[in-house]
């Protein structure tokens, strides 16, 4: 990473609406041919995940982290003001959490019904 | 990793569009029939035309295998009343939902759907969606029948609204329109249809577009034409950096097909109808917070001291039980369900609700915020299918709220959801995280459509409809699906005898100049975004809730002068830009119909939600009509039209004598064959 510092505009809102993980992605750009609004674009390096260019036209329906063959090289993130709406409370312990928080706790590895 | 910030930084230099680009560059496409709009309608209708034997092209602006709105998914299929466990008639739930709309409904069009919709989702059945508990993860659940394994949805009783586990419902479709050997065009805005001798008024031969990431244009040529794209989401609010993660159409929701056929001359009905804004704006993430609304429908709401709040049936009588939610109250034969596009309904029709009177009950201290919904108090069966089945398939849940919650830790055997915390007239609607009190006073179009006939057959000779949106009388998934098949069916054998397509030269000359004009302006001209929320501003202003003539006429003529100054010199530095551009001309053309549909309205009318200052009185008599409006040669017409014209002259009187005489090569089961 470069230490220049650039004129860059602000950072977009929402920021990112997915997020890849380098090690897993294989730049093989199925979220990006997949996209309803092309929020993706392929990265100019070869086999590097691809730029999210448009975080603001993403609607979040997730169709690119259904399309990617590779687990785990892309997940969706909701706005920072949406998860921090997604609360609960569990029942025996009155304990709080939410999407995003601090040490969650186990996640639920029950499969959808089908 | 990876977003452009990130990238210019540590490269030190602009990524290059990574498209080959060749603006202007035409693409020549000939076809027997042609689908715009690739979404569940615009693909169901291009494999009914398949089915048929015609030559069949596709363009969506986005890629059809996960583009529209109800490409992210589906839960739940209504109208199914052929279904073999349905006490429900077409005849009946037809005459439930014009009743419901006051007569405000192209009731053609719910009856053909009612007919073709079980029809409709065995073929997605066919094709790999599932659709019955195959696995026996219900067995014995009420909702569930134990011959045809079929799940029911919100009215037990009559059984006529089906389960469905649909996630992956338009990859399995996409897949069928290609074993089909449809022609499918992705990334192309289309900009104008192509019309005899280049005539408003005169038949559809085809349309133009532009590829958004190529920047290359598209003449395609055509004996028929299906328009089966959405509703125009960003004509009356556009902050996408807000609201886009809240809304439930995309960004490409820019009312395009609409305004390609208000410029060729089609005509359109209940244009100005309007309505508060509601689930496309700035609520939370769909279905990602407590609340007892659509998918949700029953779940136990409680308050931050574990009290439950009571449900009642539509005549406010209350109902003791959690299955009682399911169930039609005294003096109902059956509930429409939830989620089809009737928003004015009639008692005997609704389904159950919390108490109505909630945001009260909360002011005089009966109920403590926060609400939770509590799933552990509901049977195992219900809160499955509820969680496992419901919030796991229907669109926008999968991956957003299934997976990215259950990788948080959520297990609803112990976890409760909590509800927004917000104004308390948010409580009024069950669905919570849609908000609908705190959305800002904003208006959105109404839903206003191609007026269509019997066939889905717009005024205009080669040009039909079906979706959600575009055609008067549609609906939501469901409905998407049955109206796009049967439209395309029709189009497919209108196209057999029609004569050869015949563009006109000098029609696709002058729109090839036109789409290319902000790729070579200053580039410091406007960009998309600020010329949208411009329109947006107008819409808010000129057709918001209150209009009267003069407002009306200041709104038109602001649009008209935004689109020869702001948008003439507005500039796009690549394809994408260059098609969110053209949509905003289609926006102004979208915006303009609703307008002068506005002004053709003298007289306020409550169904519609329409406030005319200048005519107060709400719903007089003689007013009770349609007022199809088009243009001719440049000029606005409007004329009078009785609200049931499907049964007037020259059609028969009845639902059923239309349909045999209309229908075609429809495969229909029937109820007693579909077993």
């Amino acid at each position: 990473m470069s230490d220049k510092i650039y004129m860059v505009p602000n950072p977009p809102t929402p920021n990112r609406a997915v997020a890849f993980d380098p090690d897993a992605c294989q730049g093989c750009n199925s979220c990006v041919e997949v996209c309803p609004t092309d929020v993706l674009m392929p990265n100019p390096e070869p086999e590097m995940p691809p730029v999210v260019l448009y975080p603001e036209e993403c609607w979040y329906c997730g169709g690119c982290v259904e399309e990617c063959p590779w687990p785990g090289a892309i997940s969706m993130l909701h706005p920072t003001s949406q998860r921090i709406s997604m609360n609960w409370k569990r029942k025996s312990t009155q304990e709080l959490f939410r999407v995003g928080m601090k040490n969650p706790p186990t996640a639920n590895n029950r499969p959808p019904s089908g | 990793m990876s977003i452009w910030h990130e990238y210019v930084q540590r490269e030190g230099k602009l990524p290059e569009w990574p498209y080959p680009v060749d603006y202007g560059k035409v693409n020549e496409i000939v076809s027997d029939v042609l689908v715009i709009g690739g979404g569940l309608a615009g693909v169901r209708a291009a494999i009914s035309a398949a089915q048929m034997g015609v030559k069949v092209v596709l363009a969506d602006v986005g890629h059809a295998k996960r583009s529209g709105s109800g490409g992210a998914g589906v839960d739940h299929w209504h109208g199914a009343c052929t279904n073999p466990c349905s006490k429900v008639t077409p005849e009946e739930y037809t005459r439930g939902c014009y009743e419901s709309m006051h007569g405000y409904m192209g009731a053609h069009v719910r009856y053909i759907i009612t007919r073709e919709s079980w029809d409709t989702l065995l073929e997605c059945e066919k094709w790999g969606l599932q659709i019955r508990d195959v696995k026996d993860e219900f067995k014995g659940a009420e909702f569930r029948d134990e011959e045809t394994k079929l799940l029911f949805a919100y009215d037990y009783d009559n059984r006529h609204i089906l389960r469905v586990w649909g996630y992956n419902v338009k990859p399995v479709i996409y897949k069928e329109a290609e074993r089909l050997r449809v022609n499918i065009q992705n990334r192309i805005c289309v900009t104008s249809l192509l019309t005899e001798g280049g005539e408003q008024g005169a038949r559809v031969v085809g349309a133009t577009g532009v590829n958004t990431r190529t920047g290359e244009f598209y003449v395609f040529r055509a004996k028929a034409t299906v328009i089966a794209t959405g509703g125009a989401g960003r004509l009356f609010q556009f902050v996408p950096e807000l609201t886009a993660s809240a809304s439930m159409s995309d960004m490409s929701s820019a009312g395009v097909g609409h305004a390609i056929g208000w410029k060729a001359g089609a005509e359109f009905v209940l244009m100005e109808k309007t309505g508060p804004n509601t689930l496309s704006g700035f609520g939370y993430a769909p279905y990602s917070m407590g609340n007892a609304g659509n998918t949700y429908h029953g779940v136990p709401v409680i308050d931050a001291n574990g009290k439950e709040v009571p449900w009642v049936d539509a005549f406010n009588h209350e109902i003791n039980t959690i299955e009682g939610r399911f169930r039609c109250g005294p003096g109902q034969k059956f509930q429409l369900g939830i989620g089809i596009g009737i928003s004015s309904y009639l008692p005997e029709y609704q389904q159950n609700d919390p108490v109505r009177d909630l945001p009260e009950r909360i002011r005089k201290g009966e109920f403590a915020l926060p609400f939770y919904i509590d799933l552990t108090r509901m049977s195992e069966h219900e809160r499955r299918v509820l969680w496992g089945l419901m919030v796991g398939h229907e669109g926008k849940t999968r991956i957003p709220i299934y997976d990215t919650f259950n990788k948080a830790g959520f297990d609803p055997d112990q976890d409760m959801l909590q509800a927004p915390v917000m104004t308390l007239e948010g409580y009024l609607s069950s669905c919570f995280w849609a908000a609908r009190a705190n959305t800002p006073p904003h208006y959105r179009s109404g839903g206003g459509s191609y007026l269509v006939d019997w066939d889905l057959k717009t005024s205009l000779e080669g040009l039909f409809a079906g979706s959600g949106s575009t055609v008067y009388g549609g609906g939501c998934h469901g409905e998407s699906h049955a109206t796009g098949r049967f439209a395309g069916r029709r189009a497919a054998e209108y196209a057999r005898s029609a004569s050869e397509p015949l563009a006109d030269r000098g029609q696709i000359d002058s729109e090839r100049n036109r789409v290319y004009s902000s790729t070579h302006q200053d580039k410091d001209g406007i960009g998309w975004k600020e010329i949208n929320q411009a329109i947006a501003r107008i819409m808010q202003d000129y057709c918001g809730k209150y209009k009267n003539e003069l407002t009306l006429k200041l709104g038109l003529r602001l649009l008209g002068e935004l689109r020869q100054t702001e948008l003439a010199s507005a500039y796009s530095s690549n394809p994408h830009e260059l098609g969110r551009l053209l949509e905003c001309f289609s926006l102004i053309d979208f915006g303009e119909a609703m307008m002068k549909a506005s002004l053709a309205r003298k007289a306020s009318n409550s169904i519609l939600d329409f406030h005319r200052l200048d005519y107060p009185e709400m719903d007089p008599p003689e007013w009770n009509k349609l007022l199809p409006i088009r243009q001719i040669k440049g000029e606005t017409q409007s004329r009078e039209l009785p609200l049931d014209y499907f049964l007037k002259q020259p059609f028969a009187p009845t639902y059923e004598e239309n349909y045999a005489a209309h229908a075609g090569a429809a495969k229909t089961t029937g109820k007693e064959t579909s077993k």
